[in-house]
Protein backbone atom coordinates (compact mmCIF):
# COMPACT_ATOMS: atom_id res chain seq x y z
CA UNK A 1 0.00 0.00 0.00
CA UNK A 2 1.37 3.77 -0.94
CA UNK A 3 0.60 6.89 1.30
CA UNK A 4 1.56 10.14 -0.39
CA UNK A 5 2.28 12.80 2.25
CA UNK A 6 2.23 16.58 0.32
CA UNK A 7 4.11 18.69 2.71
CA UNK A 8 4.58 22.64 3.21
CA UNK A 9 7.31 24.40 4.20
CA UNK A 10 6.03 27.29 6.78
CA UNK A 11 7.51 29.90 8.97
CA UNK A 12 7.64 29.20 12.20
CA UNK A 13 3.67 28.95 13.43
CA UNK A 14 5.04 30.59 16.69
CA UNK A 15 7.15 33.14 15.72
CA UNK A 16 5.66 36.86 15.74
CA UNK A 17 5.50 37.43 12.28
CA UNK A 18 5.06 42.07 11.16
CA UNK A 19 4.14 42.82 7.94
CA UNK A 20 7.09 45.53 6.46
CA UNK A 21 6.09 49.39 6.80
CA UNK A 22 5.08 49.29 3.28
CA UNK A 23 3.16 46.16 3.30
CA UNK A 24 4.79 45.02 0.31
CA UNK A 25 5.77 41.46 2.12
CA UNK A 26 6.22 40.26 5.75
CA UNK A 27 9.09 40.89 7.30
CA UNK A 28 11.19 37.76 7.71
CA UNK A 29 14.19 38.73 9.12
CA UNK A 30 15.35 35.58 11.83
CA UNK A 31 12.36 33.52 11.14
CA UNK A 32 12.76 29.99 11.22
CA UNK A 33 11.19 27.65 9.17
CA UNK A 34 9.40 24.49 9.94
CA UNK A 35 6.77 21.26 8.32
CA UNK A 36 3.21 22.99 8.13
CA UNK A 37 2.34 21.09 11.75
CA UNK A 38 -0.77 20.01 10.51
CA UNK A 39 1.51 18.06 7.62
CA UNK A 40 3.77 16.66 10.44
CA UNK A 41 0.54 15.32 11.88
CA UNK A 42 0.35 13.19 8.53
CA UNK A 43 3.81 12.18 8.36
CA UNK A 44 3.33 11.18 11.91
CA UNK A 45 0.41 8.90 11.30
CA UNK A 46 1.57 7.41 7.97
CA UNK A 47 4.79 6.43 10.18
CA UNK A 48 2.45 4.79 12.73
CA UNK A 49 0.33 3.50 10.31
CA UNK A 50 3.66 1.81 8.68
CA UNK A 51 4.77 0.56 12.02
CA UNK A 52 1.37 -1.58 12.32
CA UNK A 53 1.56 -2.59 8.56
CA UNK A 54 5.11 -2.98 6.79
CA UNK A 55 3.62 -3.59 3.62
CA UNK A 56 3.23 0.80 3.49
CA UNK A 57 5.63 3.16 1.38
CA UNK A 58 5.62 6.32 1.98
CA UNK A 59 6.55 8.98 -0.12
CA UNK A 60 6.60 12.55 0.65
CA UNK A 61 6.59 15.74 -1.41
CA UNK A 62 7.29 19.01 -1.67
CA UNK A 63 7.23 22.14 -3.84
CA UNK A 64 9.58 25.34 -3.44
CA UNK A 65 13.12 26.08 -3.89
CA UNK A 66 16.27 24.60 -2.62
CA UNK A 67 15.58 24.98 1.22
CA UNK A 68 12.12 22.89 1.44
CA UNK A 69 15.08 20.25 1.60
CA UNK A 70 15.71 20.53 5.11
CA UNK A 71 11.24 19.65 5.23
CA UNK A 72 11.56 16.42 3.21
CA UNK A 73 15.26 15.64 5.08
CA UNK A 74 13.09 15.63 8.73
CA UNK A 75 10.07 13.95 6.82
CA UNK A 76 12.76 11.37 5.80
CA UNK A 77 13.84 11.04 9.69
CA UNK A 78 10.35 10.74 10.90
CA UNK A 79 10.33 7.37 9.02
CA UNK A 80 8.88 8.13 5.39
CA UNK A 81 11.25 5.91 2.55
CA UNK A 82 11.06 8.74 -0.25
CA UNK A 83 10.80 12.36 -0.96
CA UNK A 84 10.41 13.78 -4.21
CA UNK A 85 10.93 17.41 -4.50
CA UNK A 86 9.56 19.44 -7.43
CA UNK A 87 11.54 22.53 -8.04
CA UNK A 88 10.09 25.47 -8.61
CA UNK A 89 10.07 29.09 -7.52
CA UNK A 90 7.14 30.12 -9.05
CA UNK A 91 4.29 31.71 -7.02
CA UNK A 92 1.07 29.37 -6.09
CA UNK A 93 -2.25 29.16 -5.28
CA UNK A 94 -4.38 26.39 -3.93
CA UNK A 95 -5.67 25.37 -7.21
CA UNK A 96 -2.09 25.52 -9.22
CA UNK A 97 -0.44 23.38 -5.93
CA UNK A 98 -3.23 20.58 -6.23
CA UNK A 99 -2.39 20.78 -9.86
CA UNK A 100 1.10 20.13 -9.74
CA UNK A 101 0.74 17.22 -6.69
CA UNK A 102 -1.98 15.55 -8.90
CA UNK A 103 0.90 15.16 -11.57
CA UNK A 104 2.66 13.54 -9.18
CA UNK A 105 -0.01 11.50 -8.42
CA UNK A 106 -0.70 9.91 -11.68
CA UNK A 107 2.68 8.88 -11.64
CA UNK A 108 2.90 6.90 -8.18
CA UNK A 109 -0.77 5.75 -8.04
CA UNK A 110 -0.63 6.30 -4.19
CA UNK A 111 -4.13 4.30 -2.11
CA UNK A 112 -3.84 7.11 0.17
CA UNK A 113 -2.72 10.94 0.24
CA UNK A 114 -2.89 12.16 3.87
CA UNK A 115 -1.99 16.10 4.07
CA UNK A 116 -2.28 18.83 6.87
CA UNK A 117 -5.92 20.45 6.95
CA UNK A 118 -4.55 23.61 6.23
CA UNK A 119 -1.24 25.41 6.45
CA UNK A 120 0.00 27.74 9.08
CA UNK A 121 0.76 30.66 7.17
CA UNK A 122 -1.85 31.07 4.82
CA UNK A 123 -4.56 29.44 6.46
CA UNK A 124 -6.20 28.25 3.66
CA UNK A 125 -7.66 25.30 3.76
CA UNK A 126 -8.20 24.48 0.14
CA UNK A 127 -5.36 22.23 -1.38
CA UNK A 128 -6.55 18.75 -0.17
CA UNK A 129 -10.24 18.99 -0.90
CA UNK A 130 -8.51 20.27 -4.60
CA UNK A 131 -6.59 17.96 -5.20
CA UNK A 132 -9.31 15.42 -4.53
CA UNK A 133 -11.82 17.10 -6.67
CA UNK A 134 -9.26 17.19 -9.38
CA UNK A 135 -8.69 13.42 -9.07
CA UNK A 136 -12.26 12.74 -8.25
CA UNK A 137 -11.87 10.07 -5.29
CA UNK A 138 -13.58 11.02 -2.03
CA UNK A 139 -11.89 13.22 1.03
CA UNK A 140 -11.82 12.83 5.13
CA UNK A 141 -10.74 16.17 5.94
CA UNK A 142 -10.09 17.35 9.82
CA UNK A 143 -9.50 13.50 11.13
CA UNK A 144 -8.95 12.29 14.54
CA UNK A 145 -8.54 8.78 13.91
CA UNK A 146 -7.57 6.86 10.95
CA UNK A 147 -7.79 3.11 10.12
CA UNK A 148 -6.86 1.25 7.01
CA UNK A 149 -7.98 -2.22 6.02
CA UNK A 150 -7.61 -3.45 2.51
CA UNK A 151 -9.10 -1.15 -0.06
CA UNK A 152 -10.84 0.87 2.31
CA UNK A 153 -10.18 3.87 4.86
CA UNK A 154 -12.30 4.39 8.09
CA UNK A 155 -11.75 7.57 8.85
CA UNK A 156 -13.09 9.68 12.29
CA UNK A 157 -13.65 13.20 11.71
CA UNK A 158 -14.48 16.57 13.66
CA UNK A 159 -17.14 18.17 12.62
CA UNK A 160 -19.33 21.63 13.53
CA UNK A 161 -21.41 19.22 15.99
CA UNK A 162 -18.51 17.10 17.27
CA UNK A 163 -17.82 14.12 15.17
CA UNK A 164 -19.00 11.77 12.36
CA UNK A 165 -17.18 8.34 11.36
CA UNK A 166 -16.85 7.94 7.31
CA UNK A 167 -15.62 5.19 5.20
CA UNK A 168 -14.33 5.42 1.85
CA UNK A 169 -12.46 3.02 -0.87
CA UNK A 170 -8.99 3.63 -1.64
CA UNK A 171 -7.55 5.17 -3.39
CA UNK A 172 -8.91 8.16 -0.95
CA UNK A 173 -7.37 11.61 0.44
CA UNK A 174 -7.82 12.55 4.22
CA UNK A 175 -6.79 15.88 5.72
CA UNK A 176 -5.53 15.67 9.13
CA UNK A 177 -6.41 17.90 12.34
CA UNK A 178 -4.78 18.57 15.72
CA UNK A 179 -6.27 15.70 17.87
CA UNK A 180 -4.82 12.43 15.36
CA UNK A 181 -1.57 12.49 16.86
CA UNK A 182 1.50 14.56 18.49
CA UNK A 183 4.50 13.83 16.13
CA UNK A 184 7.83 12.41 17.58
CA UNK A 185 10.94 14.43 18.17
CA UNK A 186 13.27 13.86 15.94
CA UNK A 187 16.67 15.10 17.16
CA UNK A 188 19.23 16.29 14.85
CA UNK A 189 21.64 12.79 14.23
CA UNK A 190 18.26 11.44 12.89
CA UNK A 191 17.99 14.06 10.59
CA UNK A 192 21.47 13.64 9.40
CA UNK A 193 21.17 9.97 9.19
CA UNK A 194 18.16 10.62 6.95
CA UNK A 195 20.98 11.54 4.48
CA UNK A 196 20.87 7.97 2.83
CA UNK A 197 17.20 8.26 1.97
CA UNK A 198 16.19 8.62 -1.42
CA UNK A 199 15.08 12.02 -2.60
CA UNK A 200 14.16 12.35 -6.12
CA UNK A 201 14.24 16.23 -7.81
CA UNK A 202 11.53 16.68 -10.77
CA UNK A 203 10.38 19.71 -12.59
CA UNK A 204 7.29 21.16 -12.46
CA UNK A 205 4.79 19.80 -15.32
CA UNK A 206 1.81 22.04 -15.26
CA UNK A 207 2.14 26.04 -16.00
CA UNK A 208 -0.96 27.29 -14.21
CA UNK A 209 -0.87 30.90 -13.12
CA UNK A 210 -1.81 32.15 -9.35
CA UNK A 211 -5.25 33.18 -10.06
CA UNK A 212 -5.65 34.83 -6.44
CA UNK A 213 -2.83 37.19 -5.38
CA UNK A 214 -2.00 38.81 -2.36
CA UNK A 215 -1.20 42.85 -2.66
CA UNK A 216 -1.28 44.35 0.76
CA UNK A 217 -0.07 43.15 4.12
CA UNK A 218 -0.86 45.10 6.64
CA UNK A 219 -1.65 44.38 10.94
CA UNK A 220 -4.89 43.97 12.10
CA UNK A 221 -6.46 46.78 14.65
CA UNK A 222 -5.14 46.40 17.98
CA UNK A 223 -7.56 45.41 20.69
CA UNK A 224 -6.29 47.17 23.70
CA UNK A 225 -6.73 46.48 27.36
CA UNK A 226 -9.71 48.09 28.68
CA UNK A 227 -10.57 48.14 32.65
CA UNK A 228 -10.01 46.21 35.91
CA UNK A 229 -13.14 45.75 37.33
CA UNK A 230 -13.08 45.86 41.60
CA UNK A 231 -16.21 43.11 41.69
CA UNK A 232 -18.81 41.43 40.27
CA UNK A 233 -21.24 44.10 40.98
CA UNK A 234 -19.11 46.43 38.74
CA UNK A 235 -18.60 44.18 36.16
CA UNK A 236 -22.42 43.83 35.63
CA UNK A 237 -22.84 47.93 36.01
CA UNK A 238 -20.09 47.97 33.09
CA UNK A 239 -21.97 45.64 31.49
CA UNK A 240 -25.23 46.94 31.22
CA UNK A 241 -24.05 50.27 30.59
CA UNK A 242 -22.93 48.71 27.31
CA UNK A 243 -25.91 47.30 26.78
CA UNK A 244 -24.95 43.71 26.61
CA UNK A 245 -26.46 42.56 29.42
CA UNK A 246 -30.07 43.59 30.88
CA UNK B 1 -21.66 39.49 -10.73
CA UNK B 2 -23.74 37.32 -9.73
CA UNK B 3 -23.97 35.20 -6.41
CA UNK B 4 -25.04 32.51 -4.54
CA UNK B 5 -25.13 31.78 -1.22
CA UNK B 6 -25.33 28.19 -0.09
CA UNK B 7 -26.78 27.50 3.30
CA UNK B 8 -26.51 24.66 5.80
CA UNK B 9 -29.87 25.46 7.50
CA UNK B 10 -31.69 28.49 8.49
CA UNK B 11 -28.97 29.74 10.61
CA UNK B 12 -26.67 29.86 8.13
CA UNK B 13 -28.69 31.51 5.44
CA UNK B 14 -29.62 34.59 7.47
CA UNK B 15 -25.43 34.88 8.26
CA UNK B 16 -25.34 34.58 4.34
CA UNK B 17 -27.70 37.13 3.71
CA UNK B 18 -25.47 39.46 5.46
CA UNK B 19 -22.65 38.48 3.42
CA UNK B 20 -25.07 39.06 0.34
CA UNK B 21 -26.67 42.22 1.38
CA UNK B 22 -22.98 43.83 1.70
CA UNK B 23 -22.12 42.94 -1.72
CA UNK B 24 -25.10 45.56 -3.16
CA UNK B 25 -25.99 43.03 -5.28
CA UNK B 26 -28.53 40.12 -6.40
CA UNK B 27 -27.92 37.23 -4.76
CA UNK B 28 -29.56 33.60 -4.76
CA UNK B 29 -29.65 30.99 -1.45
CA UNK B 30 -29.58 27.71 -1.74
CA UNK B 31 -30.72 26.49 1.88
CA UNK B 32 -29.77 22.45 1.76
CA UNK B 33 -31.59 21.51 4.99
CA UNK B 34 -34.62 22.95 7.06
CA UNK B 35 -37.54 25.15 5.89
CA UNK B 36 -36.20 27.71 3.92
CA UNK B 37 -35.81 31.45 5.16
CA UNK B 38 -37.61 34.01 2.65
CA UNK B 39 -37.39 36.92 4.50
CA UNK B 40 -33.70 37.97 3.55
CA UNK B 41 -33.66 39.49 0.17
CA UNK B 42 -32.78 36.94 -1.79
CA UNK B 43 -33.59 37.13 -5.32
CA UNK B 44 -34.72 33.41 -5.37
CA UNK B 45 -34.14 30.53 -2.66
CA UNK B 46 -33.59 27.19 -3.70
CA UNK B 47 -34.00 24.43 -1.39
CA UNK B 48 -32.62 20.95 -1.38
CA UNK B 49 -35.09 20.33 1.76
CA UNK B 50 -32.91 17.54 2.79
CA UNK B 51 -33.55 16.29 6.83
CA UNK B 52 -29.46 16.33 6.93
CA UNK B 53 -26.88 16.96 4.37
CA UNK B 54 -24.29 14.22 2.85
CA UNK B 55 -20.84 14.08 2.82
CA UNK B 56 -18.39 16.32 0.42
CA UNK B 57 -18.51 13.77 -2.42
CA UNK B 58 -21.90 13.51 -2.72
CA UNK B 59 -23.00 17.27 -1.44
CA UNK B 60 -20.24 18.50 -4.00
CA UNK B 61 -21.40 16.88 -6.97
CA UNK B 62 -25.00 18.24 -6.70
CA UNK B 63 -23.73 21.50 -5.94
CA UNK B 64 -21.79 22.10 -9.28
CA UNK B 65 -24.16 22.17 -12.00
CA UNK B 66 -26.19 24.67 -9.68
CA UNK B 67 -23.11 26.91 -9.00
CA UNK B 68 -21.64 26.80 -12.74
CA UNK B 69 -24.31 29.59 -13.89
CA UNK B 70 -23.15 31.96 -11.24
CA UNK B 71 -19.99 34.05 -10.72
CA UNK B 72 -19.38 33.84 -7.02
CA UNK B 73 -20.60 31.19 -4.78
CA UNK B 74 -20.01 32.21 -1.02
CA UNK B 75 -20.70 30.40 2.20
CA UNK B 76 -20.02 31.49 6.05
CA UNK B 77 -17.07 29.46 7.30
CA UNK B 78 -17.88 26.57 9.49
CA UNK B 79 -16.31 23.62 9.70
CA UNK B 80 -18.65 22.02 6.84
CA UNK B 81 -18.11 24.77 4.73
CA UNK B 82 -14.56 24.40 4.81
CA UNK B 83 -14.66 20.52 3.95
CA UNK B 84 -17.33 21.17 0.91
CA UNK B 85 -16.42 24.48 -0.46
CA UNK B 86 -12.49 23.97 -1.66
CA UNK B 87 -13.71 20.79 -3.48
CA UNK B 88 -16.81 22.46 -4.89
CA UNK B 89 -14.01 24.91 -6.09
CA UNK B 90 -11.64 21.92 -7.22
CA UNK B 91 -14.73 20.46 -9.04
CA UNK B 92 -15.53 23.77 -10.85
CA UNK B 93 -11.49 24.73 -11.16
CA UNK B 94 -12.39 28.17 -9.69
CA UNK B 95 -10.15 30.01 -7.33
CA UNK B 96 -11.12 30.15 -4.15
CA UNK B 97 -10.32 32.80 -0.94
CA UNK B 98 -11.32 31.42 2.58
CA UNK B 99 -12.29 33.34 5.51
CA UNK B 100 -13.15 37.01 3.76
CA UNK B 101 -13.69 39.71 6.45
CA UNK B 102 -14.02 42.78 4.42
CA UNK B 103 -14.79 43.22 0.48
CA UNK B 104 -13.15 46.22 -0.80
CA UNK B 105 -14.86 45.52 -4.43
CA UNK B 106 -15.53 42.70 -6.60
CA UNK B 107 -12.89 41.35 -7.01
CA UNK B 108 -10.41 42.43 -4.14
CA UNK B 109 -11.07 41.38 -0.67
CA UNK B 110 -9.48 41.28 3.15
CA UNK B 111 -8.68 37.94 5.03
CA UNK B 112 -6.34 37.12 8.00
CA UNK B 113 -3.91 35.42 7.75
CA UNK B 114 -1.49 33.75 10.39
CA UNK B 115 -4.06 33.02 12.60
CA UNK B 116 -5.20 36.47 12.54
CA UNK B 117 -1.65 38.16 13.12
CA UNK B 118 -1.87 39.65 10.10
CA UNK B 119 -4.46 40.54 7.31
CA UNK B 120 -4.26 40.67 3.90
CA UNK B 121 -5.61 42.11 0.52
CA UNK B 122 -6.13 40.11 -2.01
CA UNK B 123 -7.12 39.94 -5.51
CA UNK B 124 -8.98 37.89 -7.62
CA UNK B 125 -7.40 37.52 -11.17
CA UNK B 126 -10.27 35.35 -12.68
CA UNK B 127 -14.05 36.16 -13.51
CA UNK B 128 -15.09 33.60 -11.12
CA UNK B 129 -14.68 32.31 -7.59
CA UNK B 130 -15.71 30.27 -4.47
CA UNK B 131 -15.42 32.25 -1.39
CA UNK B 132 -15.78 31.62 2.41
CA UNK B 133 -16.68 34.84 4.96
CA UNK B 134 -16.71 35.35 8.75
CA UNK B 135 -19.33 37.02 9.70
CA UNK B 136 -17.72 39.08 12.38
CA UNK B 137 -17.04 41.56 9.46
CA UNK B 138 -20.92 42.30 8.23
CA UNK B 139 -23.80 43.52 9.71
CA UNK B 140 -26.97 41.61 10.25
CA UNK B 141 -29.15 41.33 7.57
CA UNK B 142 -32.20 43.20 6.98
CA UNK B 143 -34.88 40.63 7.39
CA UNK B 144 -38.28 41.41 4.93
CA UNK B 145 -40.40 40.81 1.98
CA UNK B 146 -40.70 37.21 0.84
CA UNK B 147 -38.29 35.36 -1.99
CA UNK B 148 -39.65 33.15 -4.14
CA UNK B 149 -39.17 29.25 -3.15
CA UNK B 150 -37.47 27.10 -6.38
CA UNK B 151 -37.07 23.10 -4.77
CA UNK B 152 -34.53 21.73 -6.35
CA UNK B 153 -34.17 17.69 -6.12
CA UNK B 154 -29.93 17.42 -5.88
CA UNK B 155 -28.19 14.80 -8.02
CA UNK B 156 -25.90 13.52 -5.26
CA UNK B 157 -23.11 11.34 -6.58
CA UNK B 158 -20.14 9.82 -4.60
CA UNK B 159 -18.64 6.76 -3.13
CA UNK B 160 -17.96 7.69 1.04
CA UNK B 161 -20.80 6.41 3.35
CA UNK B 162 -21.20 7.46 6.38
CA UNK B 163 -21.27 5.22 9.26
CA UNK B 164 -22.13 7.91 11.88
CA UNK B 165 -22.59 10.92 13.14
CA UNK B 166 -22.94 12.81 16.65
CA UNK B 167 -25.18 15.81 17.40
CA UNK B 168 -24.82 18.95 19.29
CA UNK B 169 -27.16 18.78 22.33
CA UNK B 170 -30.05 20.65 22.00
CA UNK B 171 -30.67 24.30 24.23
CA UNK B 172 -27.92 25.98 24.07
CA UNK B 173 -27.13 28.36 20.31
CA UNK B 174 -24.17 27.60 18.04
CA UNK B 175 -21.12 28.71 18.97
CA UNK B 176 -20.11 30.72 15.27
CA UNK B 177 -23.29 32.39 15.68
CA UNK B 178 -23.97 33.02 19.60
CA UNK B 179 -24.32 36.46 21.15
CA UNK B 180 -23.45 35.50 24.00
CA UNK B 181 -19.99 32.93 24.66
CA UNK B 182 -18.81 32.23 27.67
CA UNK B 183 -15.84 29.73 28.12
CA UNK B 184 -13.60 28.28 30.79
CA UNK B 185 -10.07 26.73 30.81
CA UNK B 186 -7.91 24.26 32.54
CA UNK B 187 -8.37 25.66 35.44
CA UNK B 188 -12.09 24.17 35.88
CA UNK B 189 -11.12 20.32 37.53
CA UNK B 190 -13.55 18.04 35.72
CA UNK B 191 -16.45 17.87 32.62
CA UNK B 192 -18.91 18.39 35.47
CA UNK B 193 -17.45 21.76 37.09
CA UNK B 194 -17.18 22.72 33.54
CA UNK B 195 -20.60 22.15 32.97
CA UNK B 196 -22.04 23.79 35.99
CA UNK B 197 -19.96 26.83 36.33
CA UNK B 198 -19.54 27.62 32.46
CA UNK B 199 -22.27 26.10 31.50
CA UNK B 200 -24.55 27.39 33.95
CA UNK B 201 -23.15 31.15 33.21
CA UNK B 202 -24.10 30.40 29.37
CA UNK B 203 -27.66 29.45 30.20
CA UNK B 204 -28.36 31.96 32.30
CA UNK B 205 -27.21 34.86 29.52
CA UNK B 206 -28.80 32.52 26.61
CA UNK B 207 -25.94 31.90 25.09
CA UNK B 208 -23.29 28.89 24.10
CA UNK B 209 -20.50 27.24 26.01
CA UNK B 210 -16.59 27.63 24.87
CA UNK B 211 -13.45 25.64 25.65
CA UNK B 212 -9.57 26.33 25.63
CA UNK B 213 -7.91 23.65 23.27
CA UNK B 214 -5.87 22.80 26.96
CA UNK B 215 -9.69 22.29 28.14
CA UNK B 216 -10.73 19.84 25.57
CA UNK B 217 -7.50 18.06 25.54
CA UNK B 218 -7.39 17.44 29.08
CA UNK B 219 -11.28 15.93 28.44
CA UNK B 220 -13.18 18.77 30.51
CA UNK B 221 -15.14 19.72 27.46
CA UNK B 222 -15.98 18.75 23.98
CA UNK B 223 -13.82 18.80 21.41
CA UNK B 224 -16.07 21.04 19.12
CA UNK B 225 -16.38 23.58 21.76
CA UNK B 226 -12.57 24.87 21.34
CA UNK B 227 -12.32 28.38 20.55
CA UNK B 228 -9.10 29.09 18.64
CA UNK B 229 -7.15 29.51 15.60
CA UNK B 230 -7.61 25.69 15.06
CA UNK B 231 -11.23 25.72 16.50
CA UNK B 232 -14.18 27.95 16.04
CA UNK B 233 -13.75 31.78 15.54
CA UNK B 234 -16.23 33.24 17.34
CA UNK B 235 -17.60 36.87 17.21
CA UNK B 236 -19.94 37.51 20.01
CA UNK B 237 -21.31 40.84 21.55
CA UNK B 238 -20.51 39.72 24.75
CA UNK B 239 -17.50 37.24 25.63
CA UNK B 240 -16.73 36.02 28.71
CA UNK B 241 -13.12 34.15 29.02
CA UNK B 242 -13.25 32.35 32.79
CA UNK B 243 -9.92 31.25 33.98
CA UNK B 244 -8.59 31.45 30.92
CA UNK B 245 -4.72 32.80 30.33
CA UNK B 246 -4.94 33.84 26.75
CA UNK B 247 -2.77 31.81 24.18
CA UNK B 248 -2.08 33.14 21.03
CA UNK B 249 -4.42 30.45 19.67
CA UNK B 250 -6.72 30.92 21.65
CA UNK B 251 -6.89 34.69 21.15
CA UNK B 252 -7.18 34.67 17.52
CA UNK B 253 -10.60 32.91 17.86
CA UNK B 254 -11.67 35.88 19.88
CA UNK B 255 -10.50 39.30 18.91
CA UNK B 256 -13.33 39.70 16.63
CA UNK B 257 -15.78 39.97 19.91
CA UNK B 258 -17.19 43.34 21.05
CA UNK B 259 -16.71 42.75 24.25
CA UNK B 260 -14.33 40.79 26.27
CA UNK B 261 -14.16 39.89 29.69
CA UNK B 262 -11.59 38.08 31.85
CA UNK B 263 -11.77 36.52 34.59
CA UNK B 264 -8.83 34.90 36.32
CA UNK B 265 -6.75 34.46 39.59
CA UNK B 266 -3.55 36.06 38.05
CA UNK B 267 -3.69 39.70 37.15
CA UNK B 268 -0.87 39.59 34.77
CA UNK B 269 -2.62 37.06 32.35
CA UNK B 270 -2.35 38.02 28.72
CA UNK B 271 -5.85 37.38 28.35
CA UNK B 272 -6.36 41.14 30.17
CA UNK B 273 -4.33 42.75 27.45
CA UNK B 274 -7.32 42.56 25.34
CA UNK B 275 -10.13 42.22 27.53
CA UNK B 276 -12.28 45.15 27.51
CA UNK B 277 -13.13 44.65 31.16
CA UNK B 278 -10.88 42.30 33.77
CA UNK B 279 -11.84 41.07 36.98
CA UNK B 280 -8.92 39.84 39.20
CA UNK B 281 -10.88 37.32 40.95
CA UNK B 282 -11.38 33.03 42.06
CA UNK B 283 -13.64 31.93 38.63
CA UNK B 284 -15.07 29.43 41.29
CA UNK B 285 -16.36 32.93 43.75
CA UNK B 286 -17.04 35.05 40.79
CA UNK B 287 -18.97 32.78 38.63
CA UNK B 288 -21.48 31.75 40.79
CA UNK B 289 -21.97 35.07 42.63
CA UNK B 290 -22.37 36.70 38.13
CA UNK B 291 -24.71 33.97 37.32
CA UNK B 292 -26.66 34.51 40.10
CA UNK B 293 -27.27 37.65 40.35
CA UNK B 294 -27.72 38.18 36.67
CA UNK B 295 -30.61 35.31 36.64
CA UNK B 296 -32.34 37.72 39.30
Amino acid sequence: MKILVPIKRVIDPYAKVKPLEDGSALNLSSVKFEINPFDEIAVEEAVRQKEKNPDIQITVVSLGGPEVEDQLRKALAMGADEAIHIESTDKFDSNSVAKELMAVVKDLQPDVILMGKQTTDEDNNQTGQMLAAYLNIPQATFASKVDFEPGKATVTRETDTGEEILQMPMSCLITTDLRLNEPRFIPLPGIIKARSKPLHKRERTTSDQPRVEILEYKAPPARSAGKKVANVDELIAELQAKGVIS
Amino acid sequence: MSLLLIAFDSNDAVACASYGQATGKPFDILQITEAPVTDLGAAKVLSFGLPSFPPADFLCAALKPLSESYSQVAALSSMRAKDALPRLAGLLDWPMITDVVEIVDEATFVRPILAGSVLTKVRLNHPTCILTFRPAGFVAANRGGTSAVEQVKPAFAGATKRLSQSSRDGGRPDLAGAKVVVSGGRPLKDAETFERIIGGLADALGGAVGATRAAVDSGIAANELQVGQTGKIVAPDLYIAAGISGSTQHMAGIKDSKIIVAINTDGDAPIFEIADFGLVADLYDALPELTQKIKK
